[in-house]
């Protein structure tokens, strides 16, 4: 069964998203919570990473997450789904199992 | 689907803690079970009924006891994290000799061993983890 | 010790085993989760499920031999983790790539050993060097993975 991976640090400070990304299966889902958030923005240094992932794997971004720093869904990569905490939930469920890489 | 929780930081300079108490809230809110919720490293800090956060803030503590109240969760501190960081119930106060009064841990919440953690594990459908 | 007299929770009763996996990516020290999490794979080989522990990013730190941490006034746990055969913890995966992104081979990890006692208890290596892609299907097998 796939996988659920939480990323929780932003990618210009940590490489929990870049490591997340070289090791998760495909089918998986990556949630962006947190200060992980900011990874979703189009136009950045570390959007390329994600595009080149993104056939394989599902993203997910918490939508309340990007409300509390002022980022608009219209600077979302295309494609990056947005959930509230709900939305979490469900993921969690619909994936055998969660990988947070804290 | 039976759901356990697993919390890494204190509050208030992580966000894990925020984090996990939105999600338990959530899963409760669909009616998922949410077996235990488990405090470990900093996050033992969160079971300290001694913070006293600003009026205008939220009060993580409270939030967590209360949440446990409405919905008889087991909340645990581990044991060895807490003893570690000065979070003592009233048998921990004792054994090391403490004083009278020095117990801190919060409502609802209660001290245990690694093991309940291992066990959570066990007995639940998943395990999301919340730290940094 | 407090936290076998406090543990609580008995061994799980007999069912399917679940297979834990402890994800460690963080150097030691630094922080407290490397020792962290260690404790809680001692606790957890009681519990008789299959455990293993994958290191990977600065992770393979905790490995590093010649650990000594007199001048910093901290407890060397390094020895730890070769006591850990001796609980059934016996497959540390160490990832290929994060000892060379860091300069590093197996020659510069401590040896870790267990008593194979299927193999008259010979000493087998617990160390497994394995690349991303074959940690990446092994984290796909787990029913638990644990990170601090």
């Amino acid at each position: 069964m796939s996988m659920l991976h939480t990323v929780n640090k932003s990618p210009f400070e940590s490489n929990g998203l870049r490591s997340c990304l070289a090791h998760a299966s495909k089918g998986d889902t990556v949630l962006l919570i947190e200060d992980g958030v900011y990874a979703a923005l189009k136009g950045t240094a570390v959007s390329g990473d994600l595009w080149r992932c993104r056939i394989d794997v599902k993203f997910c971004v918490l939508g309340a997450d990007l409300a509390a720093r002022g980022l608009d869904k219209g600077r979302l990569i295309d494609g990056i789904r947005v959930v509230d905490y709900g939305g979490f939930v469900d993921l969690v469920t619909e994936h055998g199992r969660t990988q947070a890489w804290l | 689907m039976k759901l356990s929780i697993l919390i890494n930081e204190g509050p208030y300079t992580h966000q894990a803690a925020d984090t996990a108490y939105q999600f338990t809230k959530a899963a409760l809110d669909k009616g998922h079970e949410v077996f235990r919720v488990f405090f470990y490293n900093d996050g033992v800090y969160n079971g300290s009924r001694l913070t006293v956060p600003p009026q205008d803030d939220r009060n993580i503590q409270k939030n967590w006891s209360e949440l446990a109240a409405k919905h008889k969760l087991d909340l645990v501190v581990c044991i060895a994290a807490a003893q570690r960081r000065g979070i003592l119930d009233e048998g921990e106060v004792k054994r090391h000799g403490k004083g009278e009064g020095a117990a801190n841990v919060a409502p609802g919440f209660r001290i245990s061993g690694l093991g309940q953690l291992i066990e959570m594990g066990i007995q639940s459908d998943r395990l999301v983890i919340f730290g940094d | 010790m407090a936290e076998a007299a406090k543990s609580g929770a008995a061994p799980a009763p007999a069912k399917a085993k679940k297979k834990f996996l402890y994800v460690n990516r963080k150097a030691p020290y630094g922080t407290i989760y490397a020792l962290e999490s260690l404790e809680v794979v001692l606790i957890a080989a009681a519990f008789e499920q299959e455990v293993s522990l994958a290191f990977l990013d600065d992770g393979v730190f905790q490995l590093s031999k010649g650990q000594d941490t007199a001048g910093i006034g901290m407890k060397c746990f390094a020895p730890t983790y070769r006591a850990l055969g001796d609980f059934g913890v016996t497959k540390l995966y160490v990832e290929k790539e994060a000892l060379s992104e860091r300069g590093l081979t197996v020659e510069d990890l401590q040896q870790v050993t267990y008593e194979d006692e299927n193999d008259g208890f010979k000493a087998k290596p617990s160390i497994v060097l394995i690349d991303r892609a074959a940690l990446a299907k092994v984290m796909a097998e787990q029913d638990v993975i644990l990170s601090f």
